[in-house]
């Protein structure tokens, strides 16, 4: 295995350094956790199935957060809180996936890479700066996030659902940065 | 008793009012921050992962947030559990020696390098025992330097007798609160904040 030493939006594996459960030890309670069956092919999944209830939870709030179509923030800009999250964190699995999403929905590869290359101080345009910094704010710990950052987003034309979008697009990738760093490790393919 | 909605309840957002809209449009999202609060706090199996060592460690990381709001919602919780009070003074006197800022942490070796950044590891007090010595030392990582874990910081929380299945719990436990807080203190600072009044109906012809 060889561990990657930058930030790439190029496609990584995650290997786990605790067993995940063999899939022949599934129950119905597991397969009800694992939400999509096709996880079952993921060691990451297979790991957290270990507590299968709060895994499902879990899934299913990353799915609303991140692909709820109605209204709110565009899906590109979900996937920029979470990559600037992971970014900060410095989680290079979830900062791969998370920006390859955003190139995928705003077609701005290159500011993308800028921001995996730079980090979250990078200039990108008012409106994503103003994203990045707020996803920095609420992940720094004391949490500096507060009305300056609500006015930035609404100066660059968030509404009230946008706003609640970016919220918690950061805040999971605080929850998923951490779950990925602590229990396994990204793998260059090949 | 029905659950109360725990991020409503600590962010302070009433039925009706604009903030409930808001979050009544991500409905999945709603009901399941909320169980997986459920899942952790009210689980409906018992584990070795007792209720008293999830809530003392949930104390001890919404204190090392510094949310005072809601650390005291977990240390109600904590007291509610058996032997639970008596823990409390413990943990609170771990998490004041634990405060610090992040994240840290070192990247691997290579170009990242030069964005490495130093900070404290933690070590709690012998008076919690080994169990949740270990899991308070865990959190402090997670919480602080994420980028910082290694198996070996895995190893140590089995040497200190948790399972493998006892770890995912634990890492979903701090990781789900890491969640929780940052989602309050969002929506709190939303709710705020108001939009103003939208006048643009009287700009346009």
């Amino acid at each position: 295995m060889a561990e990657p030493i930058e930030f790439t939006q190029a496609q990584l594996n995650w290997l786990p350094w605790l067993e995940p459960l063999p899939e022949a030890e599934l129950t119905d309670r597991h397969w009800a956790g694992l939400v999509d069956p096709s996880r079952a092919k993921s060691p990451y999944f297979m790991l957290l199935a270990r507590d299968p209830d709060i895994l499902g939870a879990r899934t299913r709030t990353d799915k609303d957060i991140f692909y709820n179509p109605t209204a709110g923030l565009p899906r590109a800009e979900r996937e920029l809180s979470a990559a600037a999250t992971s970014r900060l964190n410095g989680c290079i699995y979830c900062a791969s996936v998370h920006s390859r999403f955003a190139t995928q929905y705003s077609k701005r590869g290159a500011d993308v890479d800028r921001l995996l290359a730079e980090g979250v101080g990078v200039d990108l345009d008012p409106r994503w700066n103003a994203i990045v910094a707020a996803s920095v704010a609420l992940t720094e710990i004391p949490i500096g996030f507060g009305t300056d950052d609500i006015e930035s987003l609404r100066a660059v034309g968030l509404d009230d659902l946008a706003i609640s979008d970016a919220i918690h697009g950061a805040a999971f990738f605080n929850w998923a940065n951490r779950l990925m760093l602590s229990l396994g490790e990204a793998d260059l393919p090949g | 008793m029905s659950d109360l909605d725990v991020i409503d309840h600590l962010v302070g957002i009433a039925p009706g009012s604009a903030m409930a809209a808001i979050r009544a449009q991500r409905v999945q999202a709603r009901d399941n921050a909320q169980n997986s609060y459920l899942a952790l706090f009210k689980p409906d199996i018992a584990t070795a992962f007792s209720m008293v060592e999830r809530f003392a460690v949930a104390v001890f990381v919404v204190e090392l947030h510094r949310q005072p709001d809601i650390a005291a919602f977990y240390a109600t919780g904590l007291t509610r559990q058996a032997d639970g009070g008596a823990l409390l003074p413990a943990i609170t006197a771990d998490a004041g020696r634990g405060l610090t800022e992040g994240p840290y942490g070192r990247f691997p070796a290579g170009p990242l390098s030069v964005d490495d950044s130093e900070g404290p590891s933690f070590t709690a007090g012998s008076a919690l025992g080994p169990r949740l010595a270990a899991a308070l030392a865990h959190a402090h990582m997670l919480v602080f330097h994420p980028r910082d874990a290694s198996p070996a910081a895995l190893r140590a929380l089995e040497a200190a007798g948790w399972s493998v299945d006892g770890i995912v719990t634990l890492s979903q436990l701090v990781a789900f609160l890491s969640f929780q807080i940052r989602v309050v203190v969002g929506l709190r600072a939303l709710a705020a904040a108001p939009a103003p009044a939208v006048t643009l109906a009287m700009e346009t012809h």
